[in-house]
This record gives structure tokens, sequence and C-alpha cells, in this order.
């Protein structure tokens, strides 16, 4: 086209011919100008994006191509090149060995792990009817996130469903096989329990919702009843062999509940008879469960601050702590746990006679050493005790919660508390603009939080104490349905209430002497104990406390770190209360254990993956990782392949959870 | 354009001003033109290289670049567009949508009452693999049957050998576990988009329900009966969840609704949980009048189905029930390689369940050589129904040559069309029973697929086409012929005939279970047998088959596809006489029971249950935004339809078939009924 106008401009001008060189030297070379700029503008950035892209794209269809045209086993061999030969996976070496299906198993979720789905929603939730809501991609909480705190929370007054709102837990194996995409929870125990044939009319998922009460549960889904019935067709079927039961997590409680409930009679109970335990269950093997609750539940409830209940925190690190929503994610994270009565089961049971007092805990002589230098370490630590009056080296684990580093270290006759239960809670006036998000803080005004850190130091018992006055209407719910005291007397007939079923240290197990309770759990992890706290000043919308994270020990070795004391236990429940029972209060024939049921402690020391093509461990001992560890996934096996706790080799412990039991004073 | 000109126009001016200029500045001009040349050329050679870098390759990234990031913007777009837009658009084209019965009928006050079951067909439940071999691994726990069919495609023999069963025992193969899919999503939906019961489940649940009071009754629907049993307890399964149910919701009696062969498996299930054990649930005789309110077949083949000849015969069931939909032509086309029919063949005669739909009741029920119930359809326009019936009639009374234009359809199968048509004095039949099977040994190398047509040689093969023509009852005959292995499993599982003698002990054996005319229904009378299923769809009742020439490694008979009736509304079709029908089950098949056989206390009927006959009339979906339509009648698009939803749903919620109104007719039912000569 330029060349063409080019011809036809010089016949048009009629002038010298210096001119027209002239003219057309300066046409030229602005034409040139142009084409350069038209050339350069077709390279614009546009088009390098779209360039850009388009590479991107095809090099990823193209490695997509190859990854899907890939043969399954070949990231099998990569791996093995690298770190050497794998161990077979225990489903197939059992196999090997000749084991088969013999007892059904049962799989009881614990919170968090299983997926809920909507039935039912206001208009924010269109398009989402059985989609999970929780569990899966969690693509909701991104796109509409107060739609989703609005449906994910409960009533607060009855704990169950708001007013056109219906969240159901997904049933099946899919319920809690795997939490999100490749973060698996149940599915690697039943592929192990698939190779020596198990399928799913041999294996059942008790999923039930874990956000309600235990009692609820039942009440509104009747999810206890059918745990029942599908219980006693897996024996019927499998011609009347009894089921194993792997509760994980609050499943443990959950099927503590259960257990109780089953045999009590209807209305209130399941109306199975006090032989149906005997009858119907082998083995119940607790994996890292919080029989005594767990300290974590405490900050939890107290600053939205548990940064994992379970597996959350591996997940979305941050994520409930980063304001992803706006300013106030934490408190409306609070306002949706503090509907969700199940977090009130997790607290700890047993008060100061299992937990320690403001001087004596059974863990005080705890060191938080790296493993290797345990030895030593523990030496030195008995030389200064002897040389002081050791106070001060060991840690007051007794006190949950105290206000201040300084108040955590100092001895008891030095700090001085004001009672707080008398003190009048004042009203915020200035608070009404933030009202939006409705946290029982708002009601207590500034008189009640100051006399809440002028009290200093809360203990197990006093905690419960603390949770009544910082949220009563919370705690009358939790009231109605869970007790966290120790029975005196377990013949008293109070105790056929069912908001006692769930604490072990109020129920007397079932009469099943062939019965056998298992306690497998994760050691080697440092996990939360007890918490330094601080009064947030003049934040008037905010929640007035926080874990003072700057409250950190002087040496390396120290057990507090970022305003947590932590001991030894699976980076969520302390080995005392995943312990304590199978180690002391169940073991033999105790008032606990009348008919004298065999207790077993096996104990997986956490190794952490070797390096990052083995995923989340084989040897973890995490709280929910640990569920791929093949050593218990073996045990797990064996059992349901018709082992005893005797052919598993009795305990295996590598924890101080004896000698600390030993300590606890409790009547037996 | 406009710059050109602009420039133009200065330069035009410089060139005046520059009128009398020196030869020096003439000079530097030319200097400036030698410059102008030489820039020319760079300039050039940087358009070349420019051109250079706008190859092929960055063309195509280019080209990629953008449908991606346009494809990107537009998905973005579709997820932040708020989820009531697509409705919006179809209401504004269609006009204002009727509300989904679920909303409908909540805002007349229903909610949930009784407890639902659903019982699934052949082919709509999904199947995952538990254990396999060396060539499906990484698919543990992933469907092979239902959703994306992914697999089919990557590993098709793997997939064909995973799917199979024993031929022998009709269980597993060793080594190879496939397990049906439990819980709501087993047949929610069979593939992404393609519902099968979603559609009632969402509406169930508007008014109410939800996954404690709806229960998927999946098994697998490959095995016999009784095998579902016998290897995964499925029947022992259902049993104690309708218990469970019925007690969890203070003794309200359980809503049953199967679908297709669903229907059977249920008839099945309610001889199986009355029976004593151990073959059957030990339920005691009064377990179903405990437990069910009502039976609600959709789509029942009661007495079977005419498509389940071909099927078995040649592979050429075009759909058992969804296939065909989903994807038409797959299992016609040579995808895999040149026996895919054969593959197939070999794979879905190992599956029992199969056998359940070959027509029961045999001539009495399904027409001999010259009569059929159904001899005087004549296929009607929808406008004009009332119209033809009346020719119709008029033909017939009019002249004797009623038996020339009606057609055949108690000829099941005929070979060539002259047979099909022609009067049964005029046929010779050369019997076939006694035939000796040949061996065609030169058939070893060739054919690596096996199918039992191997055994049977040519001499075995021209017996079955001199016999000609194949009655219900002779077929039987003839599937034993061609299949004896097959129909040996078949036998033990499944019975094709009318009892003479209800009371007779040996119809306490489980064959008989799932044939309504050779069982009696529980004594409930108060329980109610519905009869739901879709009309006005042309249905295959009767085939005119050709023996393909020569052929060694392929099936030898086919559906002789140039059979076609002269007119434009003739029944026969493609080698295929259809009849009225929801295209997989003909109407006679779906309502005879419930219109006649039941009706009242009869033998099959003891205790008088009530029965209710509902048909939905076929009306294609209007417009493509429909998807599969709110009215039709198709065999499981009959599932997404707005009045058979709202029937349920009221029986659901309480209401019992008096409510809803009795029977909803549209066929011929009651007159064809009449015609079937069945003591009562």
């Amino acid at each position: 086209m330029l060349r063409r106008r080019k011809g036809s401009e010089p016949e048009k001008s009629s002038g010298g011919d210096s001119k027209d060189q002239r003219e057309d030297g300066s046409k030229k070379e602005k034409e040139k100008e142009k084409g350069k700029l038209k050339s350069t503008r077709k390279w614009s950035c546009i088009d390098n994006c779209c360039w850009f892209v388009g590479c991107i794209c095809s090099i990823w269809w193209f490695l997509l191509f190859l990854f899907n045209a890939m043969p399954a086993s070949f990231p099998q061999y990569v791996t093995e090149a690298i770190t050497g030969p794998l161990p077979d996976p225990p489903g197939v070496k059992l196999r090997k060995e000749g084991l088969t299906v013999n007892h059904p198993v049962v799989f009881v979720p614990g919170i968090v792990t299983g997926g809920l789905e909507l039935w039912e929603g206001h208009q924010c939730a269109d398009g989402l009817f059985r989609k999970r809501l929780w569990g899966g991609t969690f693509g909701e909480v991104y796109k509409r996130p107060l739609c989703w705190v609005e449906h994910m929370s409960l009533d607060n007054e009855t704990g169950l469903d708001p007013p056109g709102i219906r969240i159901r837990p997904v049933s099946g194996l899919v319920a809690a096989d795997y939490f999100a995409p490749g973060y698996f929870v149940w599915a690697v125990l039943i592929a192990n329990l698939a190779r020596i044939g198990y399928e799913e009319k041999t294996m059942y998922m008790a999923a039930y919702d874990w956000r309600i009460s235990f009692q609820n549960t039942e009440v509104r889904d009747q999810s206890l009843s059918r745990i029942k019935s599908n219980i006693e067709l897996m024996v019927a079927t499998s011609g009347g062999k009894k089921v194993v039961v792997i509760p994980h997590s609050m499943g443990v409680l959950y099927f503590l509940h259960f257990m109780k409930w089953v045999e009590a009679p209807a209305p209130m109970g399941g109306g199975g008879g006090s032989g149906w335990c005997a009858k119907h269950i082998k083995a119940v093997m607790n994996i890292g469960g919080p029989f005594l609750g767990v300290p974590k539940a405490v900050s939890g409830l107290f600053s939205a601050e548990a940064k994992d209940i379970a597996v959350a925190r591996g997940i979305a690190p941050g994520f409930l702590d980063a304001d992803v929503f706006g300013l106030q994610t934490l408190q409306h994270v609070m306002r949706m746990t503090r509907t969700w009565d199940s977090t009130m089961s997790m607290l700890p049971k047993g008060g100061d006679t299992v937990w320690g007092d403001l001087d004596w805990s059974p863990e005080a002589e705890y060191s938080c050493n790296p493993k290797k230098q345990m030895n030593n370490d523990n030496k030195t630590a008995d030389q200064t005790e002897k040389g002081s009056l050791g106070l001060k080296n060991s840690v007051n684990y007794g006190r949950i919660i105290s206000f201040g580093k300084d108040v955590a270290e100092a001895h008891s006759s030095r700090i001085e508390r004001l009672d707080f239960r008398g003190a009048v809670k004042g009203k915020n006036f200035a608070n009404t603009t933030c009202r939006d998000i409705w946290t029982e803080y708002d009601d207590m005004g500034i008189g009640g939080v100051q006399a809440v850190v002028d009290y200093k130091s809360y203990t197990a018992d006093s905690i419960l104490d603390l949770l009544h006055f910082v949220a009563p209407k919370m705690m009358s719910r939790g009231d109605a349905h869970f007790s966290y005291g120790i029975a005196d007397n377990l013949d008293d007939p109070k105790y056929k209430h069912y908001k006692y079923w769930s604490n072990p240290l109020e129920t007397k197990l079932p009469n099943a002497p062939d019965m056998e309770i298992y306690s497998m759990y994760g050691v080697g992890i440092p996990t939360e104990r007890a918490y330094v706290y601080k009064l947030i000043p003049g934040a008037e919308c905010y929640i007035p406390f926080q874990i003072d994270t700057s409250a950190d020990g002087s040496s390396k070795d120290t057990c507090l770190k970022g305003g947590v004391f932590s001991v030894d236990g699976d980076e969520t429940v302390p080995v005392l209360s995943a312990g304590f029972m199978c180690a002391k209060g169940w073991r033999g024939k105790t008032r606990f254990n009348p008919s004298g049921m065999q207790t077993y402690i096996r104990e997986y020391d956490h190794a952490p993956p070797a390096n990052l093509l083995e995923g989340r461990g084989t040897q973890s001992g995490a709280h929910v990782d640990i569920m791929g560890n093949f050593a218990l996934i073996e045990d797990i096996i064996r059992v349901a392949a018709g082992a005893k706790g005797k052919d598993l080799g009795g305990d295996r412990v590598y924890s101080d959870i004896f000698k600390w039991s030993e300590k606890i004073n409790l009547k037996l």
C-alpha cells in the first residue's frame, strides 16, 4: 500500500525535481517512521501478553498430556530412584502374610474432618444445593464469605439449625476420606484395608455433623441410631463377627457417648440393652483421642486463636488469622465457632486434679528439648532441681491461662488475684457501632474485661468459671450437653443423664470384658498446653484478649514460645489427655472400668518426612497426618484381621505417660 | 488518512518556502536523500525482522493466548454472574417458567412425611473399582461406570476386562472387585450434567427431605438379583435401612420408587424379605405391610422389554436405558478395533441382569404368529389423535384386511421382511432345536474375541435362520440354542413363564421372584402399587433380522436395517417394528400388571392391593434452553417430568392414589389388556 501511494504522488506534484526529491525524501522518511511505528505497534504490550499466555498454555497442555499419557507407576519409579526402594504399604505387606478380611470396621471421624453439604439455604447460597460447604475446595469461602459464615453458623440459643438453613453431613466413605483434594484423612487407611479384601460392605464411615453436640446429632439426624443399625447390620452380614471401631480425634469422645447411649434405655438412649457393646464390638482403637480435653480448645473459645482445631491450620496456614474478609475476620470466626456446641466437648476435663493447679502439674519436670539431647538435658534439669527448689525451672503447666509472662513464672504466693466472679459487667455504649458482629464480649464492658485480667492466672477448674463469665450464653448451652468434672460416686443416678456420657471420668465403660480399648497417638511434637495472654488496650471492636506472642523463653530449649507453653504430644492433643485413661484410669479393674477390659497404649514417635517426595510422611505423629503412619495402619489392619492387643506386643511407649499418670492423684 | 493529509499539507508549505534555495541546500537534500535511501533499507530490514518474529509458531502462540485469555475472562464473568441469570434469560425468551413441583407443593404446605427409597435401574448406577489387575492401576475407588467414562477411551480393553463378570458363576472374576457406589451420589447423575435422580431429589429436598429420609438402594446391576445378596448383602442392607428409616420417622412407612429394572429388583426384594432365611430375609409375612406404604414403579419392564432380545442375540440394544442418549453411536462405531461389538457382546453376556428383561409370559402375553394384543395399533400423531383412531377403527370394521394391515407384533424376530408380513400359513419353518452345531475349525486364528457363536458353526446358524419366525415363547428356545452357557446361568436366576398354580411349592424358589406372573404380591392390603410410565414415543417391539453373509469373526445375525415400511407413518422402520411406549419399555409391559394382572383381588394379588396407572404423554422440550424437558415421557428423561415428580411428592407427603385422581391414561392399555387371555 505504501508503495502504491508513493507511485501516484510524484505524478501529481508538478514542481521542480529538487522539490520533488525533497518532498519524496522527507515523505519517505516519515512514512518509514510510520511503518516502524506500525510494526512496533503490532508488537504491542497486549500482543506480547497474548503471545506469552499462549506459550504458557501450550506448554501446560503439553505437560498435561505427557502427565496423562505417563504410566501411573512413573512417580514411584522416580521416588525410588532418589530415595531408594520404598517399603511396601502395610496393606500389601500384610496381604503377603496372608491376612484377609475378618472383622467389619467402623470409622468415626473427628471434628472438622467430615464434609458438610447444603440441603436448604437462603437466597445468597443459590445454586449450592448438595454442594460441600465444608471440605472439598472451600471455594465458597472466598466467593461469598459472609454467606458462608451465615450458613455454617448454628442457632445461638438451641445449637441446632437456624431457620431456613439445613446443612447436613455428607454420608458414606467420601465424607472424610479426603478433607480437601489431595489432603487425605482416612483415604490411606481405607486403601490399605482394601488390599486385604475390605470393601464398602465391611467398612462404614460413621459420619455425623461435628458442629452440634453429640446428643443433638441423634435428636436432629438420628446419627446414633444410624450407627447402631449399621453396626448391627454389619455384624449380622459378616456371620456374627464383631466390629472394630476406629475413632479419630473428637470421634473418640463421640464414640464414648455412643457406647453409653446405645445401652441406655429409650427414649434418651438407644435401648440396645446392657450387653450390646459386648455383643457387637471387638475393639475400640482410638487415634489421637482428646479423652480429657485439649488446652487448645480453651484458647479457641476464649479468643478464637485455636490456630488449628485439627487440620485447618495445615490446609490454609494463616487463613483464620489473616484479615481476608475485612477487618473482623476473627470476630466472624469466633461468632461462628461459638455456635458450635461440639467445641465445648474438648475443654479440659478433670480440673486441677488432672491438669494441675497453680504450683503443681503432672508434667512439671518435662523439658522441651530437641530429641537427641534428651538424656543429657534431663540430667541437667534434675541437677538444677536438686540445687534450687526447682520451681523456677519447671514450668507451671497448671496455669493454663496467665496474664503476663511474669505471672506465668512467678511463685503462686506472689500472685495477687482479685476474684472476678462478682464483677459487674458494664455496658459499652460506645460499642453499638461495631454491633454488626455480635460476640458476647460486647456485653462485658470494660469493667468485666478488667476483672478477668485481675484474676491473673487460671487453672483447669477456674477456666470453666472464666468461660462462664465471658460467654454465659454459650456455656449455658454447653452445660446442657457436656460436663467436665470427676465423679465421686459413679452409681449416683444423676450420671444417667447424657451430658456425662462423653466424659470418661464420669462414666463407667460398658460391661464387655472381651472388648479391648487402644489409645494410639503420636508423640514427639511440641503441643500447646498453657498460654500467656495479654489485654488489648482500648480495643472496642476487637476481642479484648490475645495470646501474647512476644512472651518467649530465654534459652533455646524453653517450652515457652510465642506465648504458648508446650509439652509432648501430637501437636494438638497432649500426651496426658490421650494416654491417661488407658495408662491409669481404665487400666485393670477400676471404678471407671468395672468389667476390667484390656487397655493398650500405642505411641508413634514422630519423624518428619525425609524429603518432599514423601508428602506428609509415612512415620508422622501429627494429629491428622498420623492417619498415614504405616506402623499405625499395620496395627489397625492386624486387629481388624483378628489379632489381639497381646499379639501386637501390648503397650508401645515413648513418652513419660506412665510416670505422669502416676503423679495424678485420682481415686480408682 | 487524516494524518496523511495533514502531513502532505505541511510538506507542500515547506516546498513553497524552499522555492529559492541555493544549490548547497539542494546538495544537502541530496545527501539527505542518500541517507533516506539507506534509512529505507534499514527500515526494510527492520520490517523483515519484524516479519520474521511473526513466524507461524508465534502466531499460534498469540492465537492460543488470545483464546485462553478470552476464555478466562468469560469463565470469570460466568463465575461472578449471579446464579439466577440463566433463568432470567430463559424466562425472557420462553416466558415465565412454571415453579418446579417442589416449590409449588411447598407453597401448598406439603412437608416431608414418609421416608423415600430410590431403586435405580440397570446402567444408571455407578460402579467403582476396589481391586483390579495391573492395567487398572491408580483407579482404586474411581468410577469405572458412570461419571466421565474417561477410562473407556484411555484403556478400553482393560475396562472391558474389569467390567466383565465370570462367565460361569456370574460373579467376580478372580482378582477383580468392582462394586456399586453407595449413597445418593450412586445414581443422582449418570454422567456430569446428565441427571437421573437428581431432579427428583432436589424437589423432594424443597419440602424438607434430606439424607436421613431418602435412601438410594444402590446395587450392582450387572449381577443376578439374588447374587447381589450373596456377594454384597445388598438386600439385607436395603431391609435394614428401610427398617431404620421407618423406626426413626416415628413408624411412618416408606414410599419406594423403583425405576426401570429396579422395578423387577424390588419385586424380588418383596418376595425375598418375607421368605424365611437362609434363602430369604426372614422378615415374616407382614414385613411389607408394616414397612411399605406404596411402590411407585417408574417405567418398569414388568413383563420384560423386547429390546433385551436383540441385545442378547446380536448386541444391538442401542440403548439399555441411558447409554444411547449419552454417546449416540458409541457402541456401534468401530472405535477400538474392528471387534467392538464382539467385545461388548462378550461383556454384556456375562451380566446376568440383562436376562431379567427377556419378555415374560410367552405367547399368551406377547402374541403368537397371527395374533398380538396390540395388532390394531396405529401410530398416532399428537394433534390428530382422535381422527386417527377413528379411521383405524373404520378400517377394522370395514374389511377383513385388518389382518393384513395389522402388524404381527407377536413375531418378535422374523428373518426377512416378507416373513414378518406373510400370513402364518405361508411360512415354512424348519425346527432348529435338533440341529447339529458344527465346529468352525477355521476360526481359531482370526477371532481373539470369544462369543458363543463360534461354537455354533455354520450349520447351527442356518438352522436358526430357517426357523424364520420366533414368538416370545420360542425366543427362549432360540437363546438357549445360540447361547447355552449364558442361558444356563439365567435359568438358575430367572423364569419367564406363567404360573398355573401359584401355590405349587416350587414357586418358593428365588428364580421366580422377579416374574410378576409367577409370584403373588405380599399380603399387604393397605399398600399401593403405581405404574408410572411415559407414552407417545415409538418403542421397539419386534425385529426383522438378516443373516450377515459369511462373517466368521462377526456376529452372524443383524437387524435388517433396510427393512422399512412403505408409508411415512409405518410402524416398521430400519428393521424395527415399533409401538407406543417410552422408547424402551412398551406400554403393554409397563402397564399390564397394574391394568389387569393385579387389578382387584386376583390370584397374583390375593390381598387386593390397590393399583394405579399413571401415564405421562411425551412432549419434547420446546426449546433448546429447556434441556431434557419438563414433560418428557422418555425412559430416563421422565425422571425430570414435573407431573411425575408432583405425583411422587404428593404420595410421599401422605396422599393416596385416590387423592391423585386414580388412573391417568393416554394409551390403549386397558383395551389391549382385555385382549390378553390370562386366568386371574
